[in-house]
């Protein structure tokens, strides 16, 4: 081997093809005067894109465009995936027209057109996002309750879902759960029925009389034997549920007999209530469960009243794509980064339901800045507007006196940083144009 | 009818809400650090006792890597300091 053929080597090397490859590259061809073409080098048992990285090292470029210069010229730019996707799609479609340097120029061209339409250092981009959603929501209907589409559940919806996602309330005022399911309770209609049977709550109440007696001081329970085979709940389920009270029970042709252990009346009654209230069957809190067939054609649950960590224990459902509208429920349960997805789909969504158009990045700006501390944080007093560092800003928004007053007893200072406190001093706000005050041309050369 | 069969604990990793939390090494802290010129609190925070930390089992002072899906990048990345 000579030098010139160590270099080739070294020089593939670098490129990371195997030395091997390398070796048998630089031995078969003369590179001075190499004619190979792709096919030769396929021939000698190069894979592709070694043969494809060889012909560039050694200089010797196909003059067309192949769908992989399309794939490496836009992955190597500093676009964004979802940009980069869609100008390859683009691309690949007027591949025989392009030479390498239009691909070049084209691509160069659309990062910088990127880089143009991104928002400006400074830019006042919070309120933007206010101004964004709040147009649009005087358009919303303040009708609270809504038909979701899905049999006889309600879920808010409109302008009191907004207010209350991003007041970070810990109970919607319609909690609901979209289950979804896997295999034959997907596509069987019977095993998703049985399924949603299995889940919704059921109270001794509910499958039986419940009555008092103050004459022998017992409850007197009534099985409902249609209600329990309605149900499919044996009456065992239902008498073990009451045995497990550890109470003096009897048992008599139908009907329960529980007496209290110190015979008050007080007692009675919170023993009578204790019973109609017990859970037989189903999850405590899910009222009812309807199961519907969703878009994609496979059948699933909807319910009214939330129990995500419940729910995923259940045989049949898919835990991974099953969703509740409770944004704290999803922060306890999968964590504060799911809880911000919620939230941008929940709002989303109830935006969109109303007909009204709003970008997702502003969405996303909110839900960003509700979840940047780890927990949910409303967008109000007692959340993000309540923390921020100006004093001023703070009197500002709400209960100006107690904010002054707090603030003058630990001697805060207010940097007039933000947009509010420099309009209430009335200087030029730190936004903008206002961001910077005197910019010298070239500075590092006149230093 | 019996009662829906328990299973044993889903992972909720797999949720589709959930994306993908790493832990990221020191010398990649330290580049990210430098990068957007920032000490280390003022990233965004996440509780150490955030379920998908206890997950991954992160430590307090750790720095994790957060791919998001993205509405309008398709994908982001994103960095939470684990806190108390």
């Amino acid at each position: 081997m000579d030098a010139g053929e160590r270099d080739i080597v070294r020089a593939l090397e670098k490129m990371g093809i195997e030395r091997e490859m390398a070796e048998l590259v630089a031995e078969d061809f003369n590179v001075s005067e190499l004619k190979a073409g792709r096919d030769e080098l396929l021939a000698l048992g190069i894979e592709e894109h070694y043969a494809d990285d060889i012909l560039k090292i050694l200089g010797i470029e196909e003059s067309e465009v192949k769908f992989s210069d399309i794939e490496l010229r836009v992955n190597m730019s500093s676009l964004p995936d979802k940009i980069k996707e869609e100008l390859k799609s683009k691309l690949r479609v007027v591949r025989r027209k392009l030479s390498r340097e239009k691909l070049d120029s084209i691509v160069d061209r659309a990062e910088r057109e990127y880089e143009k339409a991104r928002v400006e250092p400074r830019e006042a981009v919070g309120i933007v996002a206010a101004q964004s959603i709040g147009e649009p929501g005087t358009q919303m209907t303040l009708r609270t309750f809504h038909y979701a589409g899905v049999g006889a559940i309600y879920i808010t919806l409109g302008l009191p879902r907004i207010i209350e996602i991003v007041d970070a309330r810990k109970k919607p005022s319609t909690p609901a759960m979209k289950v979804r399911l896997t295999g034959e309770y997907a596509s069987n209609r019977h095993k998703a029925e049985m399924l949603a049977m299995g889940i919704e709550e059921t109270h001794i109440r509910d499958v039986a009389k419940v009555e008092s007696s103050t004459e022998d001081m017992c409850i007197r329970v009534y099985l409902n034997e249609r209600e329990l085979s309605r149900r499919g709940i044996e009456e065992g389920e239902v008498i073990d549920k009451i045995k497990s009270l550890d109470m003096p029970i009897q048992e008599e042709d139908g009907k329960l007999k529980i007496y209290t252990r110190n015979n008050s009346y007080h007692e009675l009654l919170r023993l009578e209530e204790r019973v109609a209230n017990m859970l037989v069957h189903g999850i405590e809190g899910i009222r009812r469960a309807i199961v519907r067939k969703s878009q994609d054609g496979e059948y699933m649950v909807y319910t009214e009243g939330s129990a995500l960590k419940k729910i995923s224990r259940i045989e049949g459902v898919d835990f991974s794509r099953t969703t509740t509208n409770n944004i704290a429920e999803i922060a306890d349960v999968l964590g504060i980064e799911a809880a911000r997805n919620a939230i941008i789909d929940e709002m989303l969504n109830t935006l969109e339901e109303q007909g009204l158009d709003v970008d997702a990045r502003h969405v996303t700006l909110i839900a960003d800045a509700m979840t940047v501390d780890g927990e949910v944080k409303q967008i109000g007093r007692h959340g993000l507007a309540g923390e921020k560092a100006s004093v001023l800003s703070r009197a500002a928004f709400e209960v100006t006196v107690d904010n002054l007053l707090e603030a003058a007893i630990h001697g805060e200072t207010d940097e007039l940083k933000g947009v509010t406190e420099n309009v209430i001093v009335g200087q030029p706000i730190r936004l903008g144009t206002g961001a910077v005050e005197l910019v010298a041309k070239n500075y590092s050369e006149l230093r | 009818m019996k009662k829906g069969k328990v299973r044993g604990k889903v992972s909720i990793l797999e949720h589709e809400l959930v994306p993908l939390h790493e832990v990221m090494t020191e010398r990649e802290v330290e580049e990210l650090l430098n990068k957007y010129k920032i000490k280390k609190e003022q990233l965004p925070k996440i509780k150490s006792s955030d379920p998908v930390i206890r997950e991954i089992k992160a430590r307090e002072g750790d720095v994790v890597r957060i791919t998001r899906k993205s509405r309008t990048a398709g994908k982001t990345l994103f960095y939470r300091l684990v806190t108390k």
